[in-house]
């Protein structure tokens, strides 16, 4: 455990002229849930997608500790080896569920495909653990033949959950995802993460502009204004000890309930 | 258990808060704390309203970062060093080392209250059915009725999410306990279960700080007091 299991180091992206974000490092370690906080437009998702080998950085780098390959440089791998690694021990759950499912096929290919990816060929296995998927995710196995076009938002976000953890990944990267859900299906799916995030022992990068999905999900957060990091720290200590003058008008903006 | 070895030992420590808002506006707190506890003591912070007790308890936990300064927590024998210390020597140290009772509950969404109990300790890979025996054990002890053990606890009344919070942060058995207000909002007869657990706990070994507004419990917990000095009295403290 003494090895880091994502390394940022001066990750660095611009859209034209625009600063998406700035020299951002830092170490993921295993079984750390992170959490990237800040408004629309200070740089979360881009830096998200650069970390996930969707966007190629200006600079900087990206170093994942693999499973059985020692550590490989995310940006440095062929295009093939970069998506064996993103179905094989990497996870990505998008804000919009139709993002990352397959609407036309049904729930159960939905998850059986993840399956088939990293070499499961058996029918029933493959059909047995959907079926188990779907509970876990608190989805009506009768609904296992269903399109997901069929589903409500909620049990969208939940599909898109078990079609990324079937595989049994180490990481996973998430934006918003609970962004855009009524409040009681955000609960319902905030408690899911949580429970499945501990149980598995999985390693998070979470994006999210809502402090209390981060007080509740993760343990360290950095806050991004403007593409940098103004901010970093066990999430307890900057919610409630912000340091930065952004930090804290951001905490002092949450409504209270 | 060494019991002449403190297991907590502050040394200088140093507390501000800086507003922004207010351009700027420094607000000192803490200056020059000094102090240390050992196995099956409990030190009693004391001082009036506004001397920055409950800042010192939050600080010990690293809940607000200290500016200066030492904390030092006696973990696996030897000392490791919390201020300026790293997120997950911070984690590893409540994890396993630490633990605070806080004056609220951070109620988390649909999990019952006899989750919310034993949640800590199962995250330490106590068997699940294990932990959740304990926790039922220490909600029965503390007075929560058997009806609310599945419910979530946000429609609990005050006292009984202490109640439940007490119960969550003393299920492990942490050589060190930080408590703020324990028995703030319980009325006599499950303040007197708390009082009790709290000195098993000191009984047993454990390093106990807290925060004792009800003199009757200080003096039926505490083994000594600390005073922690208003702000305005610091300008005599050397930093």
């Amino acid at each position: 455990m003494s090895t880091p299991l994502l390394s940022a180091r001066d990750v660095s992206k611009r859209f034209g002229g625009r600063v998406a974000c700035r020299d951002v490092s830092f170490d993921l370690w295993p079984g750390e849930v992170l959490g990237i906080v800040g408004e629309s437009g200070s740089g979360k998702t881009t830096l998200l997608n650069c970390l996930a080998g969707r966007l190629l950085p200006d600079g900087g780098s990206v170093t994942y500790e693999t499973r059985s390959a020692g550590s490989v440089d995310v940006h440095r791998l062929s295009e093939a080896r970069r998506r064996l690694l993103a179905r094989t021990e990497w996870g990505f759950v998008n804000q919009d569920a139709r993002e990352g499912l397959r609407m036309g096929v049904s729930a159960g290919a939905n998850i059986g495909e993840r399956l088939m990816a990293v070499g499961a060929r058996h029918y029933g296995e493959i059909r047995g653990q959907a079926a188990d998927w779907m509970g876990r995710v608190e989805i009506d196995v009768e609904r296992l033949d269903d399109r997901p076009t069929t589903y409500s938002g909620g049990m969208r976000q939940r599909l898109q959950i078990a079609r990324n953890l079937v595989s049994n990944p180490r990481l996973v990267f998430m934006d918003e995802p609970t962004g855009g859900l009524d409040v009681s299906v955000q609960a319902r799916i905030l408690d899911l993460l949580r429970g499945l995030v501990e149980g598995l022992h999985l390693s998070v990068v979470l994006v999210t502009h809502d402090l209390g999905v981060a007080r509740l999900l993760t343990h360290r957060l950095m806050v991004m204004q403007g593409g940098t990091v103004v901010e970093q720290g066990l999430t307890d200590q900057v919610l409630d000890d912000p340091q930065h003058p952004y930090t804290q008008m951001l905490v002092a903006s949450i409504l209270p309930v | 258990m060494t019991s002449s070895q403190p297991a907590l030992r502050v040394s200088g420590l140093a507390k501000s808060f800086t507003v922004h808002a207010q351009g700027g506006l420094s607000l000192p707190v803490l200056r020059g704390v000094a102090l240390a506890v050992s196995p099956g003591e409990c030190l009693a912070l004391v001082g009036p309203s506004g001397a920055g007790k409950s800042t010192l308890l939050r600080s010990l936990y690293g809940n607000y970062r200290a500016d200066s300064g030492s904390i030092r927590v006696r973990q696996d024998d030897v000392w490791t060093e919390l201020v300026g210390a790293e997120p997950r020597t911070v984690l590893d140290v409540r994890h396993r080392t630490m633990g605070f009772v806080s004056q609220f509950l951070r109620v988390i969404p649909r999990v019952s209250a006899v989750d919310v109990v034993a949640e800590p300790l199962r995250r330490r890979g106590t068997d699940p059915a294990e932990a959740r025996q304990r926790a039922e054990f220490l909600l029965a002890m503390l007075g929560i009725p058997a009806r609310l053990w599945t419910l979530p606890p946000a429609t609990f009344s005050g006292g009984e999410q202490q109640r439940v919070n007490i119960a969550r942060s003393l299920i492990v058995d942490y050589p060190i306990l930080l408590l703020d207000e324990p028995t703030a909002s319980l009325d006599a007869a499950n303040r007197d279960g708390v009082v009790e657990l709290i000195c098993q706990r000191r009984d047993a070994g454990a390093a106990i700080v807290g925060i004792f507004h009800d003199t009757e419990v200080r003096d039926a917990v505490a083994t000594r007091v600390h005073e922690v000095l208003p702000p305005a009295l610091l300008a005599g403290v050397s930093p």
